[in-house]
């Protein structure tokens, strides 16, 4: 188990994370002494009065009593009003965003997360944050609904195609967290898996910094092979041939396929170019035209390295 | 010789003989046992394709079905067991059968509506047959937007079948509506009602008012498909948002469609095994209307992070607590009404425990998902995923077991074996909780829903998850074993096996066509435990010491 980790809660790692658990187990150690008290009482009572040898009695007429009917609806009350109020305020804390956060931009699309940082900055499936300071995430999606959820830090947000959400959160402590799409959005849902990675303010400024240069002192396949996972190909495309939501890369490059309209095509530079930039141009027979299009997301040398990645991957 | 006294004996079943009498006929009881085959027929699709579900998440590489299927077979799972099972389940199959007969009336107020539902049931149900047939939907049971707008597969016909299947929902609603109101036999007042006919009452209630928003729902998404005005899918103009709203102000209200009756069989049960009058009978009928009339303000506690207004969050919470009270004084009483009976502990009673213990665990994980900021965490999770199974199977289900055996003798005149009924009850019960109570924990630590492969830590609760569920699986297949048994070869029983003092166990086992010999006049409450005892169909009045057939019971006879 990690610190901090609980039987039931993953280990809170944001500000607000405490507060919505102390919250839980309020609830948790309130319900379970109402739950005994009144299903393991109902238990009691039936053995405590069971029939014996099978006879029936009379039994009692009283069948009210405002006293304690007063007592068991009032208590439920106040507790749930208690809990009310005090969902309601972090609820709010969660909403209200600190002057002085950090600006980042998500936005999902099937099936990866796609950040921008101040400067120019991006990232795909990492969201990468400093510790300790507060930020602002902008949330949008590009085709269907998702939802940005970080267990570990309690929070949760839909991304919807047609407004703006927002949410933030300020990370307690370094290390790298789950980060999942909690809104079904079709078949590579449960692929779309993301990490947050809190760092010191330092690196933070230093990973912005090398990010914004991006792949310089990197030969063309060692970028490539880097942007194959941090722009998330790999949620679709295996390497080694495993069938998947899109063609395999195992041997791509030269490779004959045959289209949706039944003509046949080379996979060569161009093809390959045209695919990561305008992926319903041409549908290889057997899959669905489901691939989101990277222009924008990918530099010209990026594509070029993805290209020069592919031509490595023969059988 | 018992067995053929009862084939002698004219009833319901055998007053009237081949296929034709049975799909035109317009007898309330034999369209109930229509319904029962046609929705246990569903439950049981349903119920494979969840056990196929669990076994593909054993693990969290594919087993036996890749991603796209996986998404079909979730979201007919939801559809089916929502739909076609849960929402007509308890109303049709045993509102149908019973509200008549506990009411005192020879039928529902419009037989041929009432047959009419049966048969928009079986058409709606066509229709989704037809759509898994053909490309299935991929969308989950709620159809969210954008999403639904441009999947592929076969969305209008599913939807399509879900609209018409309204229409036999809001059918049923109204007859028994009116049945209440105009057809109670002389002496039944509103408050000598069973506390079944309340719930049915306040369901039907709901069925009226909230079906048709699920219906325009559909409507609107299918011209969204079909002719590409924008509604819904931001691509053409439209929100998607707003259909969340529309859909949940149908569907939540919709769980109490799937609720009341079930609370309402547990009144009849505790009262009935505990052999004494039911505690607080005025708080849970009226609490039934209450839940049925607060339900309808509440639907957006299931948008709390689509990023609706904090305002609006804020007071869908409040009334979300607001409507979670009247569900916890009934528990109390139920609780109040077992202390001092005399209690026996056949199937129905165990049932009617079991859903004390789950429906309990269910309605304080609602409060969980009520709270604001512990939602935010939770929603989309295997947390909620639990909580609505402990609702809807714990609950709902528990409380159709328990009106099933409590009535299982009346529908067929035969006793099932106690025997294997009571192995089963604890099979279902120690299997469910193995099922979804570890779906809490996932749920906690952070694992969403209806995903088809998920991170390595998750795998151990997942592999023990499933093994739950085959054993609830397992249950349920010796249950329908020794229920057909029974139905066939079963003990023959007389009247009234229970000793309850509801209508319906003064008339024959099975009921003869016309229910009763002639109206039966009623003086006595459904609840009088206190100075009625019923033994061997004989009524035994606390002041008249002398064993004297009861009044009602007399005129049946005659």
């Amino acid at each position: 188990m990690d610190k901090g980790e609980s039987f039931f809660l993953p280990a809170p790692s944001s500000t607000v994370a405490g507060e919505v658990d102390a919250l839980f187990n309020f609830i948790l150690i309130a319900s379970t002494v109402l739950f005994f008290i009144v299903v393991f009482g109902s238990i009691f009572f039936a053995i405590r009065y069971r029939r014996r040898n099978g006879k029936r009695q009379y039994t009692s007429e009283k069948a009210h009593n405002t006293k304690l009917e007063i007592i068991w609806t009032i208590i439920p009350t106040i507790l749930v009003v208690i809990v009310f109020f005090w969902g309601f305020s972090t609820y709010l804390k969660m909403h209200v965003v600190p002057k002085d956060a950090l600006q980042i931009k998500a936005t999902g699309q099937k099936w990866f997360w796609q950040f921008e940082y101040k400067d120019g900055a991006s990232s795909t499936n990492e969201l990468v944050v400093p510790v300790g300071k507060p930020v602002e995430i902008t949330l949008s999606s590009t085709d269907v609904i998702h939802s940005f959820y970080v267990p570990n830090f309690r929070i949760k947000m839909d991304a919807l195609p047609n407004r703006y959400t927002k949410t933030w959160f300020e990370a307690t402590q370094e290390g790298t967290f789950d980060l999942f799409c909690a809104e079904y959005c079709g078949t590579g849902h449960s692929k779309m898996i993301g990490t947050v990675k809190v760092v010191s303010e330092r690196e933070y400024d230093e990973w912005l910094e090398n990010n914004a240069i991006s792949g310089e002192g990197l030969s063309l396949v060692e970028l490539g092979e880097k942007l194959y996972t941090s722009k998330a190909c790999n949620t679709c495309h295996s390497i080694d041939g495993t069938p998947n939501t899109g063609p395999t890369f195992q041997g791509i490059f030269g490779r004959q396929e045959k289209l949706q309209d039944g003509t046949d095509i080379t996979a060569d530079e161009n093809y390959i170019r045209e695919s990561i930039l305008n992926p319903q141009a041409k549908i290889v027979s057997g899959y669905q035209p489901v691939m989101p299009t990277y222009q924008n997301i990918l530099k010209d040398r990026e594509v070029d390295a993805l290209v020069e990645y592919l031509k490595t991957l023969s059988n | 010789m018992a067995k053929d006294q009862l084939n002698a004996q004219k009833n319901y079943l055998n007053e009237q003989k081949g296929i034709k009498s049975w799909l035109f006929t317009l007898d309330h009881k034999r369209i109930g046992i229509m319904y029962l085959f046609a929705i246990m027929f569903f439950f049981f699709i349903g119920g494979v394709m969840a056990l196929f579900i669990r076994l593909e998440l054993i693990r969290p590489e594919e087993i036996v079905v890749g991603a796209d299927t996986y998404n079909q077979l979730f979201t007919l799972h939801g559809a089916i067991m929502i739909f076609l099972f849960i929402v007509p389940g308890i109303p049709a199959i045993m509102g149908n059968f019973f509200l008549p007969l506990m009411i005192g009336a020879k039928d529902v107020a419009f037989p041929r509506l009432n047959l009419a539902s049966w048969y928009v049931y079986i058409l709606g149900s066509v229709f989704a047959i037809y759509s898994i047939m053909n490309g299935s939907v991929d969308t989950g049971w709620t159809f969210y937007t954008p999403y639904s707008s441009d999947t592929g597969g076969a969305v209008i016909s599913m939807t399509l079948g879900i609209f018409i299947l309204g229409f036999s929902s809001i059918f049923t609603g109204i007859n028994f509506i009116v049945t209440i109101h105009k057809l109670r036999a002389p002496g039944m007042t509103w408050f000598k009602l069973p506390l079944f006919a309340w719930g049915t009452y306040a369901t039907a209630i709901i069925q009226v008012l909230a079906t048709p928003v699920l219906g325009i729902t559909l409507l609107l998404l299918i011209f969204e498909r079909v002719m590409g005005i924008g509604i819904f899918d931001p691509a053409m103009g439209g929100d998607p948002v707003l259909y969340q709203h529309f859909f949940w102000f149908y569907s939540h209200p919709a769980v109490y469609i799937m609720i009341l009756p079930a609370m309402g069989i547990i009144s009849e049960v505790i009262s009935v095994f505990s052999n004494k009058k039911i505690f607080g009978y005025k708080p849970i009928a009226f609490s039934s209307l209450g839940i049925a009339l607060v339900s309808f303000l509440v639907w957006g506690h299931h948008m709390f992070t689509s990023g609706q207004s904090e305002l609006a969050a804020m007071i869908f919470s409040f009334l979300t607590f607001l409507v979670g009270i009247p569900s916890g004084i009934k528990m109390f009483n139920w609780m109040a009404t077992i202390y001092k009976g005399s209690v026996s502990f056949d199937t129905p009673m165990l049932y009617a425990l079991s859903f004390l213990f789950l429906f309990g665990i269910g309605g304080f994980t609602g409060i969980m998902l009520g709270a604001l900021s512990v939602d935010v965490h939770l929603h989309d999770t295997y947390f909620v995923v639990a909580h609505f199974h402990y609702v809807m199977m714990g609950g709902t289900v528990m409380g159709f077991l328990a009106g099933l055996h409590y009535w299982w003798p009346k529908m067929w005149g035969r006793m099932y074996s106690e025997y294997w009924a009571k192995l089963t009850v604890a099979v279902i019960f120690i299997g469910f909780n193995m099922t979804f109570f570890t779906q809490f924990i996932m749920g906690t630590k952070g694992m969403p829903r209806r995903y088809h492969s998920y991170v390595d830590q998750f795998q151990p609760l997942h592999a023990f998850s499933s093994v739950g569920s085959f054993i609830i699986g397992m249950g349920f297949f010796i249950m329908a074993a020794y229920l057909l048994h029974a139905m066939f070869r079963g003990k023959p029983v007389g009247k009234n096996p229970w000793g309850a003092l509801t209508l319906e166990w003064i008339t024959s086992s099975p009921p003869h066509h016309h229910n009763f010999e002639r109206t039966p006049l009623v003086t006595d409450g459904p609840y009088d435990y206190d100075r009625i005892m019923v033994e061997n169909d004989k009524w035994i009045y606390k002041d008249q010491p002398v064993e004297k057939p009861d009044e009602s019971q007399e005129k049946v006879e005659h």
